[in-house]
Parts: C-alpha cells; sequence; structure tokens
C-alpha cells in the first residue's frame, strides 16, 4: 500500500464573515497567489479584499450571445430567402423580411447566451470535480453549514510548513489542519 | 477590536424590516431547510401527492384517448378551433411569468426579499411550462407529426414558415424553458452541496453530490458564478417579457376581430405575471403553515407579492378598460361588435367573471389589514386563479365564436375529455411541485445566508459598540441582563407548554385505555 502523501495546503476555519474578510486582506498583502476562501455564500467585496479581478465570463457569454444572433440569423434566411423561398402573406422574400426574423434571432440568442454562461462558468471554476483533497476534511464540510474557511495552498511559492501556519494563527484562524492528498 | 467603536445614530422610522425574523442564525437555516428533504414528510402530504397522482394518470387516459381515438373527442370545430387547448396554454405559461419575474427582475432591482420564495417560484415556472406544453403539442391534431414543430424540412424539403408568429412561438416557449431550467439549476448547487455535505451515504450523498459537481464554495468560483447568475438574470428579463409578448402575438398579428390590437403584448405580461403571482400566493402560503417557515417567508413577501398583484391587476383592468375604448374610438364595427358580444353577448358571464376576479377583487390589496390577512389574500389568489383563465377563454372563445360572418356563428363548449384535461394538468402541475418540496431545499440557503445580517463584511454585533451615536459610554449590563431575563420567560413558558402537552396525551392515553 502506497502510504505517501502530498501536502495540499492549510486551511483555517472564520467563525464570521467579518473575520474572514479582514483575514483575506492580509493573506492577499501577504503576497499569497494559491489560496482561496470557502463560504457558504458569496461574501460581498470578497473579491477585492482577495485582489481577484472581474469574472471574463461576460466576454465569453457576448461571443456565445453573438454565435445565436448568427444562427438564428442564418438558419431563417438561408431557409426562407436562399434555398427556398417561401411567400407567405406577400411578405417580401429578400433582406427586407428581417424584421420578421427578429423574434426568432432574439430567442437563439438568449437560449445560446445562456448555456454559455452555465457551461462558461463551470469551465472557467474547473468544475464538475467531484474528487478534491478538501473533501478528506471532516471539518471542511461545514462550509456549506456556516463556517468559513480560509485555505493557503501548497503549491503557493510562500507556503512553508511552520510559517504559514503561524500566520494563520496570527491572523485569528482556528481549528488549523493540514489537507493532505494521497500520490 | 479594542478600539471604542461608536454605534450608528437609530432611526426607528427608517428601519427596514428584517427578511429574516426572529434573528435566525445560519445553521438554524440550513438545519430548517434541509430537515423539510431529510425527514419524513407530513401526513398532509401525501394527502395531496396522492391524488396529484390520480389526476396525472387521468390525464395520461384523456391524453391517449385523444390521441387513439381523434381530435373529434374534443369541442374544437369551426369556428371555434382553439377552444380549451389554447386557452389552457396560455393560461399555464402566464403562470410561469411570476417566477422568472421574481428570479431575474427582482434580481436585477436588488430586491433582496425575493430569495425566500425565489426557488419555489422558479420550480412553479418549470412545470407551469410543462403543463402549458403539452396543449399545443397534442392540439396539432396528429400528435405523432410533432416534430414539424421543429426547425427540420419536412419530405417535400421545405421548411418551416419562420415568419409565423406560431413558430416564434415554439422557439420563445423551449428557449424559455430551457433558460428557465439553467437559472434554477444554477442557483441549486451551493444547496445541493449543502444537502451533499449533510447526506452521510447512500443513494442521497450520490445523487446529491453528482449534481453539485464538487462544489467548494471556494470565492474564486462564487466570483464566476455570481457573474454567471448575473449574466442569466439579464437575459432572462427580456425573454420572459419576450415569451408573453410573443404568445400574444398568436392573436395580434391575426385580423379577427378582439385580437387584432397593439395592445396586446404588455396586456399579456402584465396579466402574465398577475396570474403568476397568484399563484405563488396559492402555493407558498401553505407551505409556508405546513413547513413553519414563517421565519423565512415572512409577512413582508406576503405584503409585497399582494402589492405586485394589485399593481398588475390594476393594470390589466385599465387594458380591458382601454380595449373597449379603443373599440368605441376605432369605429371599427367589427370590432365594436366583438366588444359588445363579449360584455353581453353568450359568454358574458364569463366577461363578467374574469372582470370581478381581476380587476375587482385586487383592489381590497390597497388595505394593509387584507395584505396581512392570510385568508384574504387567499380567497383573491384564488379569485385571480380563475380570473386569469377566464380572461383567456373570454379573448378566445369569444372572438372566434362570432366573428364576421353570422352565418358561420356557434356556440362552443368543451367535452369531458377536455375538462378532464384541463384537471388532470393541475394533479401534474402540483404532484411535481410536492415532488419538489420532498427532493430539494424549497428555499435558496445560500443566498438567505447572503442575506442575514451577519454575512455583511462590515457588520458588527450591537455587544462590540462601546460608545454610542453621540459619544457617550454604553453599558451592556442593562442589556444582557434583559436578555437573561427573556431567556427565562421563554424556557419557563416552554417548559409549560411542554408539561400541558404530556399531561394531555397522557389523559388522551388513558381515554383511550379506558375505551378498550
Amino acid at each position: 500500500m502506497n502510504t505517501l502523501k502530498r501536502v495540499h495546503g492549510y486551511i483555517a476555519e472564520f467563525e464570521t464573515a467579518r473575520d474572514v474578510y479582514h483575514a483575506a486582506e492580509k493573506v492577499r498583502d501577504a503576497g499569497f497567489k494559491d489560496w482561496d476562501v470557502h463560504s457558504p455564500f458569496p461574501i460581498h467585496g470578497l473579491d477585492s479584499a482577495m485582489g481577484l479581478k472581474k469574472s471574463q465570463l461576460s466576454w465569453f457569454v457576448f461571443i456565445g450571445g453573438a454565435i445565436g444572433t448568427v444562427t438564428a440569423f442564418s438558419l431563417q434566411f438561408v431557409t426562407q430567402v436562399l434555398i427556398y423561398p417561401t411567400l407567405v402573406q406577400d411578405k417580401p422574400t429578400n433582406i427586407g423580411t428581417l424584421p420578421a426574423f427578429f423574434p426568432v434571432m432574439f430567442e437563439l440568442t438568449v437560449l445560446f447566451s445562456a448555456f454559455t454562461a452555465l457551461f462558461g462558468s463551470m469551465i472557467l471554476n474547473k468544475l464538475p470535480r467531484w474528487n478534491h483533497p478538501l473533501f478528506a476534511s471532516d471539518q471542511f464540510e461545514r462550509f456549506s453549514d456556516d463556517a468559513f474557511f480560509l485555505c493557503i495552498e501548497a503549491r503557493d511559492p510562500q507556503f512553508s510548513k511552520d510559517e504559514t501556519l503561524k500566520m494563520l494563527k496570527d491572523i485569528g484562524g482556528k481549528s488549523i489542519e493540514l489537507i493532505e492528498d494521497d500520490i | 477590536m479594542a478600539d471604542a467603536q461608536t454605534s450608528e445614530p437609530i432611526r426607528p422610522v427608517l428601519a427596514r424590516e428584517p427578511l429574516v425574523t426572529n434573528g435566525r442564525s445560519m445553521s438554524w437555516v440550513t438545519n430548517k431547510i434541509c430537515g423539510i428533504v431529510e425527514n419524513r414528510q407530513p401526513a398532509l402530504w401525501w394527502y395531496l401527492f396522492i391524488p396529484s397522482v390520480i389526476l396525472m394518470g387521468v390525464l395520461g387516459y384523456c391524453l391517449a384517448y385523444l390521441v387513439v381515438t381523434g381530435v373529434g373527442v374534443w369541442g374544437n370545430n369551426h369556428p371555434v378551433g382553439w377552444g380549451w387547448a389554447i386557452t389552457n396554454f396560455v393560461f399555464w405559461i402566464g403562470i410561469g411569468h411570476a417566477g422568472t419575474l421574481i428570479s431575474a427582475i427582482l434580481f436585477l432591482t436588488r430586491q433582496k426579499w425575493r430569495t425566500s420564495v425565489n426557488r419555489a417560484a422558479e420550480a412553479m415556472t418549470l412545470f407551469a411550462v410543462i403543463c402549458a406544453g403539452i396543449f399545443p403539442a397534442i392540439h396539432v391534431g396528429r400528435f405523432w407529426m410533432v416534430w414539424f414543430l421543429a426547425p427540420v424540412p419536412n419530405a417535400n424539403g421545405i421548411w418551416q414558415n419562420f415568419k409565423s408568429p406560431l413558430l416564434w412561438d415554439v422557439f420563445a416557449v423551449s428557449t424559455y424553458f430551457t433558460v428557465s431550467v439553467i437559472f434554477w439549476y444554477v442557483g441549486l448547487i451551493p444547496d445541493l452541496a449543502t444537502l451533499r455535505d449533510r447526506a452521510k451515504k447512500g443513494i442521497r450523498k450520490l445523487a446529491y453530490g453528482f449534481f453539485a459537481l464538487g462544489w467548494r464554495g471556494a470565492n474564486r468560483h462564487w466570483r464566476h458564478y455570481e457573474m454567471a447568475y448575473l449574466l442569466l438574470a439579464a437575459l432572462s428579463t427580456p425573454l420572459v417579457l419576450s415569451v408573453h409578448s410573443v404568445v400574444s402575438f398568436d392573436f395580434a398579428t391575426s385580423i379577427v376581430p378582439g385580437w387584432h390590437t397593439t395592445i396586446f403584448p404588455p396586456y399579456f405580461v402584465a396579466g402574465a405575471i398577475f396570474g403568476g403571482f397568484a399563484m405563488v400566493l396559492t402555493l407558498m402560503i401553505p407551505a409556508r403553515k405546513i413547513y413553519g417557515l414563517q421565519d423565512l417567508i415572512t409577512h413582508k413577501h406576503i405584503d409585497n407579492m399582494a402589492k405586485i398583484i394589485l399593481l398588475t391587476g390594476t393594470i390589466v383592468g385599465y387594458a380591458y378598460i382601454m380595449e373597449l375604448f379603443i373599440s368605441w374610438y376605432g369605429g371599427n364595427k367589427y370590432e365594436q361588435a366583438a366588444f359588445e358580444n363579449r360584455q353581453f353577448g353568450y359568454y358574458k358571464w364569463a366577461y363578467w367573471a374574469m372582470f370581478f376576479c381581476n380587476v375587482i377583487s385586487p383592489q381590497v390589496f390597497w388595505f394593509k389589514y387584507c395584505r396581512h390577512n392570510l385568508w384574504v389574500v387567499m380567497a383573491v389568489c384564488m379569485c385571480v386563479n380563475a380570473g386569469m383563465w377566464f380572461e383567456r377563454f373570454v379573448i378566445i372563445v369569444t372572438s372566434i365564436a362570432q366573428d364576421f360572418l353570422p352565418g358561420a356563428w356557434d356556440f362552443y363548449h368543451p367535452t369531458r375529455i377536455e375538462i378532464w384535461t384541463f384537471v388532470g394538468t393541475f394533479g401534474l402541475f402540483l404532484g411535481l411541485f410536492l415532488l419538489f418540496l420532498r427532493f430539494f431545499p424549497v428555499i435558496a440557503m445560500s443566498e438567505i445566508k447572503g442575506v442575514l445580517p451577519e454575512s455583511d463584511p462590515h457588520y458588527l454585533p450591537p455587544e462590540t459598540f462601546t460608545h454610542d451615536a453621540e459619544g457617550e459610554k454604553l453599558s451592556h449590563k442593562g442589556l444582557k441582563k434583559t436578555a437573561k431575563k427573556t431567556a427565562k420567560k421563554t424556557a419557563k413558558k416552554t417548559a409549560k407548554k411542554a408539561t400541558k402537552k404530556a399531561t394531555k396525551k397522557a389523559t388522551k392515553k388513558a381515554a383511550k385505555k379506558k375505551k378498550n
């Protein structure tokens, strides 16, 4: 049996959103990069407290929506005007038909954007990922109830087994736990 | 925290009502909501679920009978080709709109009270759209030809007519359903993670875990998650307005008197939100009572929804009256005749039932007493539910039963199959909603936790203030004493209650034994 383990990082518990918010500011100022805050709900303003920029997702969704618009336009224009001009209710069969195509163009824009928002956020979050070293911790599952965890990962260049532990204690972290991962 | 903290000046008049009453904590919220899913359902759940399943069976029978026998089993005939099927379709699709309004529009406008009701309202949207989707699908006559609606060329290489509002409707409703599912699911992910973490093993852990996608509540994830949610809300907002507008185009772009009006899209959208909110309240007031959610769905929520019903009901009333005015002012005699027939013709009972239920009954919500009395709220909601069905019936049936040629006029009435199909969809709707209550968190826990006062990273509990607004030193001794006193009192009360209950039970048991 393989008994080798790799250190994933430290987690420290904080009792309130306020505590974890101020702790995050200190960790950010200490210059850490691979770390995160786990909370039961999105804490307002934590992105800037962690030094994170705005999510790039809106660009993906814009592109997805644009593809939707173009798809709907081509679907209708090609079928109604180019390959089989369908004359209904004396409406023209040329680019002048465009207004009648708007509803479907709108709907497909929304549809494609919604799918991009769902799958785009999943890709950016690297989810689904059902197995994660953090799930090995017994206390960690309380993140989805009322506990706040700050996790500093071992892959961070500044990580050190003793220094980081000390820092987490200094900023008020409780029940600090070293998370290890099977190799 | 040793620095002197000054509390904010207290302005009791401007203080907002808390969204969660009795100062409930986060773990209380988790236990309460997850408890509904994890514990046995109350007996009432079964009393509602079993009839719902029976009605689902009735629905299935009616549909099968229709497909096997032919469309003649319905009362539809010339000149009324749309009848109950399309009435029911518009009714159900309208119900759905309140869910999206709550989840999307109130999200964009930062109405935080939406968090207590949005999950259930969105679920209601999905189930209402499922019920709605049945009707146009079976109304095509030959059900096995329903794929003609999809954008696929038929055997002659001819495509659908993309200039037709009926085709727009196919796109609008299917997009609406899909986007609503996505929106609902994205909102569910953090709560599914909560259920996963509470489940110890077995199929429950596996199923919730699978759909929670391994959610870890990481802030780097929340960042994208919140953006996705915001974008979905921003997309759903025009979408929900477009869906009922497109539904109204089915009518408005025709030349039938009574349908051919430009007021239809806004009028339909307002009506949809109106009817949908009534259905949300119809479902949520009993659910709140049965599951003891009074601290989460407070009187404030019901009050707000009652106000929206009042507003949209009044818009609908305005539309009814404006329609009458325009038909008179427009000078088109067919239009005038159509509206005269609506009010005083064969179907006048339907018109006046609609007018009373939709315009008159919600006016009681001007009074705070009525908005806070749940029996009154329920009664009005029932009126509105019925009234909105009558609205669609009036629009569809009265307009085409008597159109241009008197020789073609006819009276339409539904057959038993049509009636039971409609009743059956209520079974489907209620059954699906009950299953939702059984398996999903009925209230968005992560969002509720986010609106608690202590979730604000700048929140300080009142005990931490050392000085008041004027700079005078505060002593918390008095506060602590009163807190202790009240705690003692409540403890005494509960103890008394418990003993009373125990004695009652004991006496009952004794009585039973005696009888035996």
